[in-house]
């Protein structure tokens, strides 16, 4: 029991004095998380709406792929994007293997299907409501995209934080494919589990609050959009 | 000068959902000028026939002929729907967004968009959400956003179905103005009342069929078939 009281106190000290060690990994940890979000919602977003609009043959088929790959473990994407990268792999020749690129790209198949299917979700609600009305006034179908974009762009929104919310707190696929190094790979996540494993409860501790502490804003964030959504305040 | 959209005709029209007919066979002419009311108990196919002839509902058989193509007339007519759509903006952007799709300067476009909320006591609200307005208070921005472009005709309906009497009055008065300003205006009511106060002329469906039309006062005066007599009357026709 006093151990673990040390230790948080010993963590709480290390954030307020802003730890060498925890500050290079959060920010690490950040830089990996926030580039695959912006990747991952340059693809979804767009998709996302397209599906709500379009209708194509494969439609459904697409829709249901979607969901499905939402809930992907993660630990099987770090282990086909490892497949993929290792020396002896199809991209083997970039060396991506253990580095944050590798990171940022098996976060980016993590979140890709999430920020999706929300968007998906959102551009549809709205469709439904301005089908009339658009076609009503006669508009063309790029002022029908940018209008659902426009309107629906505190649902997008969302949609890009519940990514970072999963991206930032997922552990599986970055440890395989960004092996935890010191100075090279190491994020929150992975840093938690290998200090915890140590003993080390003052860093492991430190690097929780901060990870909560980034969890808790985003959810406090969907949350304020997700009221003003519902009050139609904007 | 711009060459007209009306006179129209309707010829045998018919629309189906899944096999059953809502409207028609229906026949229906439309002259240049005036305020058609379309009357008729619920689920009569008032708000079928009005989809149809702005162009939202596919007929199955028969057709509908403008003096110009289709696609060129649906620039120049408006639809006010049963329940408003609200955009997710203020209302002054709600105004504006008619004027900025045909390529308005945006500013300009906000400028008119806050005269025209003037004309209805929508100042007040003019950067409120427009989803956050009184059912009255949408009715006329829906309205409001509808006339906006000027359109050569415009479609309502039951645009003043659960409003109390001072937004009806006000509806109405906006109406009246944009008829003599040359709009051309087709609205679905039930209110004999309302139909009589405003109609040059009046279609009565029933079941999807066009009972009788005809010149409004004659038609108030002395309807022909035993369905309209008996709406005037005040009995329940179903
Ligand atoms: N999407 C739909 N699918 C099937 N039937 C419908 C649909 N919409 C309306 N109807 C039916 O069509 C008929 C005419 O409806 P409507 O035109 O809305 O009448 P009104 O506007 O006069 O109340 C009604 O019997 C209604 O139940
Ligand atoms: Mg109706």
């Amino acid at each position: 029991m006093t151990e673990i009281w040390e230790g948080l106190v010993a963590g709480f000290w290390l954030v307020v004095t802003l730890d060498a060690d925890l500050v290079e990994i959060t920010l690490r940890s950040l830089q990996v998380t926030l580039s695959a979000v912006v990747i991952a919602s340059v693809i979804a977003l767009p998709l996302g709406a397209f599906l709500a609009i379009r209708r194509f043959r494969h439609r459904r088929a697409t829709i249901a792929l979607l969901n499905a790959l939402m809930g992907l473990p993660p630990v099987v994407v770090g282990l086909i994007v490892y497949l993929l990268l290792s020396r002896s792999g199809p991209f083997g020749v970039f060396g991506l293997l253990f580095t944050p690129t590798a990171m940022i790209i098996a976060q980016v198949i993590i979140i890709t299907p999430l920020i999706a299917s929300i968007a998906h979700q959102a551009i549809r609600d709205i469709w439904a409501e301005y089908h009339d009305l658009l076609i009503s006034l006669s508009t063309t179908k790029r002022q029908r995209i940018a209008t659902l974009l426009w309107d629906g762009r505190r649902a997008l929104i969302t949609a890009s934080l519940a990514g970072f919310g999963r991206g930032i707190g997922e552990v599986g696929a970055i440890m395989i494919v960004g092996g935890n190094i010191d100075n090279a790979t190491r994020v929150l996540t992975t840093a938690i589990a290998l200090e915890t494993g140590k003993g080390d409860f003052a860093l492991a501790l430190g690097l929780g609050f901060i990870l909560i502490g980034l969890a808790i804003a985003v959810n406090f964030a969907i949350h304020a959009i997700g009221q003003t959504e519902s009050e139609g305040k904007w | 000068m711009v060459s007209p959209i009306l006179p129209l005709q309707m010829r045998g029209a018919v629309v189906r959902r899944r096999g059953k007919a809502l409207l028609g066979p229906a026949d229906l002419d439309l002259s240049e000028k005036g305020l058609t009311i379309v009357m008729g108990p619920n689920g009569a196919g008032k708000t079928t026939l009005l989809r149809a002839l702005h162009g939202l509902e596919r007929l199955s058989e028969g057709q509908i002929s403008w003096q110009l193509p289709f696609a060129e007339t649906l620039l120049r007519q408006a639809f006010v729907f049963q329940t408003p759509v609200m955009m997710r903006r203020s209302v002054r952007d709600n105004l504006a967004y008619p004027l900025i799709l045909r390529g308005s300067d945006k500013k300009q476009a906000r400028q008119t968009a806050t005269e025209w909320a003037a004309r209805v006591g929508l100042s007040h609200a003019i950067d409120l959400p427009a989803p956050q307005l009184s059912g009255g208070e949408k009715q006329k921005l829906a309205l409001m956003r509808a006339l906006i472009r000027s359109p050569d005709i415009i479609f309502l309906d039951e645009p003043c179905a659960n409003l109390d009497g001072r937004a009806i009055r006000e509806i109405e008065a906006i109406l009246i103005e944009a008829q003599a300003n040359g709009t051309r205006i087709v609205m679905a009511t039930h209110d004999i009342g309302q139909a009589k106060r405003l109609a040059s002329d009046v279609v009565f469906l029933m079941r999807g069929q066009v009972i009788e039309s005809g010149e409004a006062s004659a038609f108030f005066a002395g309807p022909q078939t035993p369905q309209a007599a008996a709406l005037l009357k005040g009995d329940i026709v179903e």
